[in-house]
Protein backbone atom coordinates (compact mmCIF):
# COMPACT_ATOMS: atom_id res chain seq x y z
CA UNK A 1 0.00 0.00 0.00
CA UNK A 2 3.37 2.13 -0.24
CA UNK A 3 2.90 2.58 -3.45
CA UNK A 4 0.29 4.75 -4.24
CA UNK A 5 1.49 7.52 -6.95
CA UNK A 6 2.75 11.15 -5.67
CA UNK A 7 1.18 13.82 -7.35
CA UNK A 8 2.86 16.69 -5.38
CA UNK A 9 3.34 17.59 -1.80
CA UNK A 10 1.19 18.40 0.57
CA UNK A 11 -0.09 22.14 1.06
CA UNK A 12 0.52 23.97 4.54
CA UNK A 13 -2.34 25.02 6.38
CA UNK A 14 -1.74 27.20 9.76
CA UNK A 15 -0.36 26.23 12.96
CA UNK A 16 -3.60 27.89 14.35
CA UNK A 17 -4.42 29.64 17.85
CA UNK A 18 -4.70 26.18 19.90
CA UNK A 19 -1.38 24.32 19.13
CA UNK A 20 0.31 24.66 22.49
CA UNK A 21 -0.74 22.05 24.49
CA UNK A 22 0.32 19.24 21.85
CA UNK A 23 3.89 21.12 20.48
CA UNK A 24 4.08 23.78 23.83
CA UNK A 25 3.29 22.32 26.46
CA UNK A 26 5.74 23.00 28.99
CA UNK A 27 3.98 22.25 32.31
CA UNK A 28 0.68 23.79 31.26
CA UNK A 29 -0.92 20.86 29.93
CA UNK A 30 -0.99 16.96 30.03
CA UNK A 31 1.48 16.39 27.67
CA UNK A 32 5.45 16.89 27.22
CA UNK A 33 7.38 18.79 25.40
CA UNK A 34 9.46 17.24 22.64
CA UNK A 35 11.32 20.33 21.91
CA UNK A 36 12.58 23.05 24.38
CA UNK A 37 14.21 26.41 23.87
CA UNK A 38 17.67 25.27 25.70
CA UNK A 39 20.32 23.73 23.35
CA UNK A 40 22.61 24.17 25.50
CA UNK A 41 23.96 20.63 26.30
CA UNK A 42 26.84 20.52 28.62
CA UNK A 43 29.25 19.31 26.23
CA UNK A 44 28.01 21.34 23.19
CA UNK A 45 31.07 23.35 21.63
CA UNK A 46 30.57 26.92 21.68
CA UNK A 47 30.25 29.98 23.36
CA UNK A 48 26.96 30.13 25.15
CA UNK A 49 24.51 32.67 24.51
CA UNK A 50 20.96 33.34 25.07
CA UNK A 51 18.40 35.05 22.47
CA UNK A 52 15.87 37.33 23.54
CA UNK A 53 13.04 38.53 21.64
CA UNK A 54 9.29 39.02 20.41
CA UNK A 55 7.52 38.59 17.73
CA UNK A 56 4.96 41.51 16.47
CA UNK A 57 2.43 42.12 14.00
CA UNK A 58 1.09 45.10 11.32
CA UNK A 59 -0.33 46.63 13.96
CA UNK A 60 3.00 46.52 16.15
CA UNK A 61 1.27 44.47 18.46
CA UNK A 62 2.73 41.28 20.21
CA UNK A 63 1.87 38.50 18.60
CA UNK A 64 1.06 35.90 21.85
CA UNK A 65 0.35 32.80 19.70
CA UNK A 66 3.12 32.01 17.80
CA UNK A 67 6.16 29.47 17.82
CA UNK A 68 9.61 29.22 16.48
CA UNK A 69 11.85 27.09 15.43
CA UNK A 70 15.66 26.99 14.81
CA UNK A 71 18.00 25.16 13.24
CA UNK A 72 21.59 25.39 13.49
CA UNK A 73 25.38 24.31 13.83
CA UNK A 74 27.66 23.90 16.71
CA UNK A 75 30.62 26.32 17.60
CA UNK A 76 32.83 24.43 15.12
CA UNK A 77 30.36 24.83 12.60
CA UNK A 78 29.26 21.18 12.61
CA UNK A 79 25.39 19.89 12.07
CA UNK A 80 24.14 16.97 14.19
CA UNK A 81 23.87 13.87 12.50
CA UNK A 82 20.28 13.19 10.11
CA UNK A 83 20.56 9.35 11.16
CA UNK A 84 21.92 10.20 14.55
CA UNK A 85 20.50 13.02 16.05
CA UNK A 86 23.78 14.39 17.52
CA UNK A 87 27.17 14.41 16.87
CA UNK A 88 29.43 11.42 17.58
CA UNK A 89 31.36 13.40 20.55
CA UNK A 90 28.36 15.95 21.63
CA UNK A 91 24.70 15.48 22.82
CA UNK A 92 24.07 19.07 20.72
CA UNK A 93 21.04 18.78 18.45
CA UNK A 94 20.99 22.17 16.88
CA UNK A 95 17.28 22.29 17.24
CA UNK A 96 14.91 24.21 19.64
CA UNK A 97 11.27 25.23 19.32
CA UNK A 98 9.63 27.96 21.96
CA UNK A 99 5.98 29.30 21.83
CA UNK A 100 5.86 33.46 22.51
CA UNK A 101 4.24 34.36 25.73
CA UNK A 102 1.53 36.43 26.41
CA UNK A 103 4.23 39.93 25.91
CA UNK A 104 5.19 38.15 22.61
CA UNK A 105 7.86 37.27 23.61
CA UNK A 106 10.64 34.18 23.49
CA UNK A 107 13.66 33.02 24.49
CA UNK A 108 16.78 30.40 23.07
CA UNK A 109 19.68 29.35 25.35
CA UNK A 110 22.23 28.05 22.92
CA UNK A 111 25.56 28.13 21.76
CA UNK A 112 26.69 30.53 19.21
CA UNK A 113 27.11 29.02 15.86
CA UNK A 114 30.38 28.42 13.67
CA UNK A 115 30.32 28.84 10.10
CA UNK A 116 29.14 26.12 7.93
CA UNK A 117 29.97 26.88 4.01
CA UNK A 118 27.67 27.93 0.67
CA UNK A 119 27.24 25.68 -2.32
CA UNK A 120 30.80 27.14 -3.69
CA UNK A 121 32.40 26.28 -0.17
CA UNK A 122 32.44 29.64 0.66
CA UNK A 123 32.01 30.41 4.32
CA UNK A 124 28.81 32.01 6.03
CA UNK A 125 28.80 34.60 8.90
CA UNK A 126 27.74 32.72 12.09
CA UNK A 127 24.00 32.36 11.66
CA UNK A 128 20.88 30.60 12.97
CA UNK A 129 17.97 29.08 10.78
CA UNK A 130 14.47 30.55 12.18
CA UNK A 131 10.81 29.24 11.17
CA UNK A 132 8.20 31.29 12.64
CA UNK A 133 4.57 29.66 12.56
CA UNK A 134 1.67 31.57 13.33
CA UNK A 135 -2.09 32.13 13.39
CA UNK A 136 -2.49 34.07 10.63
CA UNK A 137 0.21 32.55 9.06
CA UNK A 138 -1.00 30.10 6.06
CA UNK A 139 2.85 28.38 6.80
CA UNK A 140 5.57 29.29 8.53
CA UNK A 141 8.34 31.90 6.89
CA UNK A 142 11.51 31.54 7.44
CA UNK A 143 14.44 34.17 8.67
CA UNK A 144 18.13 33.82 10.24
CA UNK A 145 19.36 35.79 12.91
CA UNK A 146 22.72 36.64 12.46
CA UNK A 147 25.34 38.76 15.11
CA UNK A 148 25.59 42.43 14.95
CA UNK A 149 29.54 43.10 14.43
CA UNK A 150 31.00 39.60 13.06
CA UNK A 151 33.31 40.84 10.64
CA UNK A 152 32.44 37.88 8.78
CA UNK A 153 29.13 39.69 7.84
CA UNK A 154 30.49 41.85 5.14
CA UNK A 155 31.37 39.17 2.82
CA UNK A 156 28.36 36.37 3.97
CA UNK A 157 26.72 35.46 0.68
CA UNK A 158 23.25 35.52 1.84
CA UNK A 159 23.31 38.92 3.54
CA UNK A 160 24.91 40.41 0.38
CA UNK A 161 21.49 39.36 -1.42
CA UNK A 162 19.28 41.52 1.20
CA UNK A 163 18.89 45.10 0.42
CA UNK A 164 21.71 47.20 2.64
CA UNK A 165 18.90 48.89 4.75
CA UNK A 166 17.09 45.95 5.59
CA UNK A 167 20.11 43.48 6.92
CA UNK A 168 19.79 45.25 10.36
CA UNK A 169 16.65 43.35 10.64
CA UNK A 170 18.68 40.06 10.64
CA UNK A 171 20.76 40.88 13.36
CA UNK A 172 20.75 39.83 16.82
CA UNK A 173 22.06 43.30 19.11
CA UNK A 174 23.86 42.72 21.91
CA UNK A 175 21.07 43.52 25.18
CA UNK A 176 23.16 43.43 28.35
CA UNK A 177 24.57 39.33 29.18
CA UNK A 178 22.13 38.36 26.34
CA UNK A 179 21.29 39.26 22.24
CA UNK A 180 17.96 40.84 21.20
CA UNK A 181 16.10 39.46 18.03
CA UNK A 182 12.52 41.10 17.32
CA UNK A 183 10.36 39.42 14.29
CA UNK A 184 8.50 42.23 12.80
CA UNK A 185 6.24 40.20 10.46
CA UNK A 186 5.17 43.16 8.51
CA UNK A 187 5.95 47.25 8.72
CA UNK A 188 8.58 49.54 8.36
CA UNK A 189 10.86 47.40 10.19
CA UNK A 190 9.68 43.75 8.53
CA UNK A 191 12.05 41.02 9.21
CA UNK A 192 13.84 39.91 5.94
CA UNK A 193 12.05 36.68 5.40
CA UNK A 194 13.66 33.84 2.77
CA UNK A 195 11.67 32.13 0.04
CA UNK A 196 13.56 28.75 0.80
CA UNK B 1 21.31 10.41 -1.02
CA UNK B 2 21.01 13.73 -1.92
CA UNK B 3 18.34 15.54 -1.86
CA UNK B 4 17.47 18.90 -4.20
CA UNK B 5 14.46 20.93 -2.63
CA UNK B 6 13.01 22.66 -5.76
CA UNK B 7 11.35 25.94 -5.36
CA UNK B 8 8.79 25.16 -7.47
CA UNK B 9 7.30 22.93 -5.37
CA UNK B 10 6.65 25.62 -3.14
CA UNK B 11 4.06 27.40 -5.65
CA UNK B 12 0.74 25.10 -4.59
CA UNK B 13 0.75 26.22 -0.67
CA UNK B 14 -1.87 29.38 0.03
CA UNK B 15 -1.06 32.95 -0.26
CA UNK B 16 0.60 34.07 2.34
CA UNK B 17 -1.51 37.02 2.26
CA UNK B 18 -5.16 35.39 2.17
CA UNK B 19 -7.80 37.60 2.87
CA UNK B 20 -10.77 35.83 3.43
CA UNK B 21 -8.88 34.14 6.49
CA UNK B 22 -8.13 37.50 8.33
CA UNK B 23 -6.06 37.31 10.35
CA UNK B 24 -3.20 37.26 7.55
CA UNK B 25 -3.89 40.46 6.66
CA UNK B 26 -1.89 41.63 9.93
CA UNK B 27 0.33 38.86 9.84
CA UNK B 28 1.50 37.98 6.55
CA UNK B 29 4.71 39.41 5.20
CA UNK B 30 4.26 42.77 3.00
CA UNK B 31 7.81 42.68 1.48
CA UNK B 32 9.14 40.56 -1.24
CA UNK B 33 10.70 37.34 0.56
CA UNK B 34 14.09 37.32 -0.54
CA UNK B 35 15.57 34.42 -2.66
CA UNK B 36 18.37 32.52 -1.91
CA UNK B 37 20.39 29.44 -2.88
CA UNK B 38 20.00 26.63 -0.27
CA UNK B 39 23.04 26.23 1.83
CA UNK B 40 23.95 23.35 4.40
CA UNK B 41 21.98 25.36 6.93
CA UNK B 42 18.76 24.68 4.82
CA UNK B 43 19.77 20.99 3.67
CA UNK B 44 20.06 19.68 7.01
CA UNK B 45 17.30 19.50 9.37
CA UNK B 46 16.78 18.25 13.11
CA UNK B 47 17.01 14.32 13.37
CA UNK B 48 14.64 13.36 15.98
CA UNK B 49 16.28 11.89 18.68
CA UNK B 50 13.22 9.39 19.81
CA UNK B 51 13.14 9.48 23.21
CA UNK B 52 10.33 11.83 23.70
CA UNK B 53 8.07 9.27 22.08
CA UNK B 54 6.56 7.07 24.50
CA UNK B 55 5.11 3.72 23.76
CA UNK B 56 1.11 4.65 23.92
CA UNK B 57 2.06 8.49 22.69
CA UNK B 58 0.11 7.36 19.33
CA UNK B 59 -3.19 6.37 21.19
CA UNK B 60 -4.85 9.45 22.31
CA UNK B 61 -7.63 7.09 23.53
CA UNK B 62 -5.83 5.80 26.04
CA UNK B 63 -4.01 8.79 27.96
CA UNK B 64 -6.64 8.89 30.84
CA UNK B 65 -7.97 6.87 33.52
CA UNK B 66 -11.16 6.48 31.44
CA UNK B 67 -11.94 6.28 27.76
CA UNK B 68 -12.97 9.36 25.70
CA UNK B 69 -16.60 10.02 24.39
CA UNK B 70 -17.21 9.99 20.58
CA UNK B 71 -16.13 7.96 17.17
CA UNK B 72 -12.90 6.33 17.42
CA UNK B 73 -10.91 6.20 14.74
CA UNK B 74 -7.64 5.44 13.65
CA UNK B 75 -5.85 7.17 10.86
CA UNK B 76 -2.70 6.12 9.29
CA UNK B 77 -0.24 6.11 5.88
CA UNK B 78 2.73 7.55 4.80
CA UNK B 79 5.18 10.51 5.23
CA UNK B 80 6.98 9.94 1.17
CA UNK B 81 9.39 12.50 -0.32
CA UNK B 82 8.76 14.40 -3.79
CA UNK B 83 9.85 10.98 -5.52
CA UNK B 84 7.53 8.82 -3.43
CA UNK B 85 10.16 7.34 -1.06
CA UNK B 86 9.24 6.74 2.07
CA UNK B 87 10.24 9.07 4.80
CA UNK B 88 11.74 7.09 7.71
CA UNK B 89 12.02 7.82 11.90
CA UNK B 90 10.99 11.20 11.10
CA UNK B 91 8.87 12.93 13.78
CA UNK B 92 4.80 12.91 13.13
CA UNK B 93 2.95 15.63 15.73
CA UNK B 94 -0.77 16.02 15.78
CA UNK B 95 -3.00 17.89 18.20
CA UNK B 96 -7.00 18.29 17.52
CA UNK B 97 -10.46 19.49 19.05
CA UNK B 98 -12.34 16.61 21.31
CA UNK B 99 -15.53 14.73 19.65
CA UNK B 100 -17.45 18.11 20.69
CA UNK B 101 -15.14 20.28 19.19
CA UNK B 102 -13.50 21.97 21.98
CA UNK B 103 -9.88 22.24 22.08
CA UNK B 104 -8.42 21.61 25.89
CA UNK B 105 -6.25 24.34 24.86
CA UNK B 106 -7.30 27.67 27.63
CA UNK B 107 -7.64 30.10 25.03
CA UNK B 108 -10.73 27.87 23.49
CA UNK B 109 -14.01 29.27 24.69
CA UNK B 110 -16.35 27.74 22.80
CA UNK B 111 -19.50 26.73 24.47
CA UNK B 112 -19.20 22.46 23.80
CA UNK B 113 -18.05 20.25 26.83
CA UNK B 114 -14.53 19.20 27.56
CA UNK B 115 -13.72 15.53 27.77
CA UNK B 116 -11.92 14.83 30.98
CA UNK B 117 -10.44 11.40 29.29
CA UNK B 118 -8.88 13.72 26.06
CA UNK B 119 -6.49 15.97 25.85
CA UNK B 120 -5.99 15.45 22.02
CA UNK B 121 -2.55 15.19 22.06
CA UNK B 122 -0.10 12.64 19.85
CA UNK B 123 3.18 11.68 18.54
CA UNK B 124 5.09 8.85 16.84
CA UNK B 125 7.78 8.42 14.33
CA UNK B 126 7.08 7.30 10.92
CA UNK B 127 8.70 3.63 10.82
CA UNK B 128 12.04 2.51 8.33
CA UNK B 129 9.47 3.04 5.39
CA UNK B 130 7.67 6.30 6.34
CA UNK B 131 4.58 4.64 7.24
CA UNK B 132 2.68 6.29 10.86
CA UNK B 133 -0.69 5.47 12.55
CA UNK B 134 -2.76 6.81 15.09
CA UNK B 135 -5.50 5.88 16.82
CA UNK B 136 -8.00 8.76 18.15
CA UNK B 137 -11.73 10.04 18.28
CA UNK B 138 -12.83 11.95 15.51
CA UNK B 139 -13.41 15.97 16.05
CA UNK B 140 -16.01 17.74 15.70
CA UNK B 141 -16.22 20.89 13.89
CA UNK B 142 -16.40 24.36 15.95
CA UNK B 143 -17.20 27.69 15.46
CA UNK B 144 -14.69 30.81 14.89
CA UNK B 145 -14.90 34.35 14.86
CA UNK B 146 -13.54 34.80 11.25
CA UNK B 147 -16.43 35.87 10.20
CA UNK B 148 -20.58 35.24 10.35
CA UNK B 149 -21.16 31.61 11.23
CA UNK B 150 -17.80 30.66 10.16
CA UNK B 151 -17.14 26.99 11.16
CA UNK B 152 -13.61 24.93 10.72
CA UNK B 153 -14.55 21.22 9.04
CA UNK B 154 -13.36 18.56 11.27
CA UNK B 155 -9.59 18.09 11.18
CA UNK B 156 -6.83 16.89 13.01
CA UNK B 157 -3.40 19.59 13.02
CA UNK B 158 -0.40 17.23 11.88
CA UNK B 159 3.11 18.65 12.38
CA UNK B 160 5.83 17.12 10.04
CA UNK B 161 9.90 17.17 9.56
CA UNK B 162 11.42 15.27 7.19
CA UNK B 163 14.83 15.04 5.53
CA UNK B 164 15.99 18.99 6.26
CA UNK B 165 14.64 21.79 7.76
CA UNK B 166 12.87 23.27 4.39
CA UNK B 167 10.76 20.15 4.01
CA UNK B 168 9.34 20.69 7.79
CA UNK B 169 5.56 21.18 7.03
CA UNK B 170 2.72 21.95 9.47
CA UNK B 171 -0.81 20.99 8.18
CA UNK B 172 -4.42 20.20 8.81
CA UNK B 173 -6.08 16.45 7.86
CA UNK B 174 -9.79 16.81 6.79
CA UNK B 175 -12.57 14.25 6.73
CA UNK B 176 -14.34 13.20 3.29
CA UNK B 177 -17.17 14.89 1.95
CA UNK B 178 -17.55 17.55 4.78
CA UNK B 179 -20.18 20.02 4.02
CA UNK B 180 -18.12 22.64 5.52
CA UNK B 181 -15.39 22.59 2.97
CA UNK B 182 -17.06 25.17 0.63
CA UNK B 183 -17.29 27.49 3.16
CA UNK B 184 -13.60 27.61 5.21
CA UNK B 185 -11.32 30.22 4.41
CA UNK B 186 -8.64 28.52 5.48
CA UNK B 187 -9.34 24.95 3.47
CA UNK B 188 -9.95 27.57 0.49
CA UNK B 189 -6.79 29.21 0.87
CA UNK B 190 -4.71 26.54 -1.28
CA UNK B 191 -6.19 28.45 -4.89
CA UNK B 192 -6.11 24.55 -6.62
CA UNK B 193 -9.10 22.43 -6.05
CA UNK B 194 -7.37 19.23 -6.56
CA UNK B 195 -4.18 20.45 -4.39
CA UNK B 196 -6.94 21.33 -1.95
CA UNK B 197 -7.67 17.11 -1.50
CA UNK B 198 -4.36 16.07 -0.95
CA UNK B 199 -5.46 17.15 2.89
CA UNK B 200 -8.44 14.89 2.81
CA UNK B 201 -7.76 11.89 3.97
CA UNK B 202 -9.81 9.22 2.27
CA UNK B 203 -12.28 6.37 4.46
CA UNK B 204 -10.42 3.23 4.12
CA UNK B 205 -12.66 -0.20 4.82
CA UNK B 206 -9.66 -2.58 4.03
CA UNK B 207 -8.33 -1.48 7.52
CA UNK B 208 -11.10 -0.85 9.91
CA UNK B 209 -11.17 -3.15 12.22
CA UNK B 210 -14.38 -4.76 12.82
CA UNK B 211 -16.45 -4.02 16.01
CA UNK B 212 -13.80 -1.24 16.75
CA UNK B 213 -12.52 1.41 14.65
CA UNK B 214 -13.45 3.53 11.41
CA UNK B 215 -9.71 3.63 9.35
CA UNK B 216 -9.05 7.31 7.27
CA UNK B 217 -5.90 7.14 5.17
CA UNK B 218 -3.96 10.00 5.00
CA UNK B 219 -0.56 10.15 3.27
CA UNK B 220 1.73 13.08 3.39
CA UNK B 221 4.35 14.19 0.51
CA UNK B 222 7.25 16.73 1.88
CA UNK B 223 9.14 18.72 0.03
CA UNK B 224 12.94 17.12 -1.39
CA UNK B 225 13.35 14.70 -4.12
CA UNK B 226 16.63 13.02 -6.12
CA UNK B 227 19.02 15.06 -7.13
CA UNK B 228 20.03 13.90 -10.69
CA UNK B 229 21.87 16.02 -13.03
CA UNK B 230 18.21 17.34 -14.74
CA UNK B 231 16.87 18.11 -11.92
CA UNK B 232 19.04 19.83 -9.74
CA UNK B 233 19.75 22.84 -12.88
FE1 LIG C 1 -8.01 23.50 14.62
Amino acid sequence: MSGKPVSGITPSQTVGPYFKYGLTPGTDYRWNDAFGNNLATPDAVGERIRIEGQVFDGDGKPVVDSMLEIWQADGQGRFADQTQGTLANTAFRGFGRVGTDASGAFAFDTVKPGQVPDPDGKLQAPHILLAVFARGMTMQTYSRIYFVGQAANATDPVLALVPSERRNTLMATKQGAAYRFDVHLQGERETVFFDL
Amino acid sequence: MTLVYPRESNSIHAPRLSPAYKSTTKRAPQKPLVIMRHTLSELTGPAYGHEAVRENDHDLTIQHDGEPLGERIIVHGYVKDEDGRGVANTLVEVWQANACGRYIHAVDQHPAPLDPNFTGAGRCKSDDKGYFRFVTIKPGAYPWGNHHNAWRPAHIHFSVFGHSFVSRLVTQMYFPNDPLFAFDPIYNSIPDENVRKRMVSSFDLDNTKPDWALCYRFDIVLRGRNATPMESK
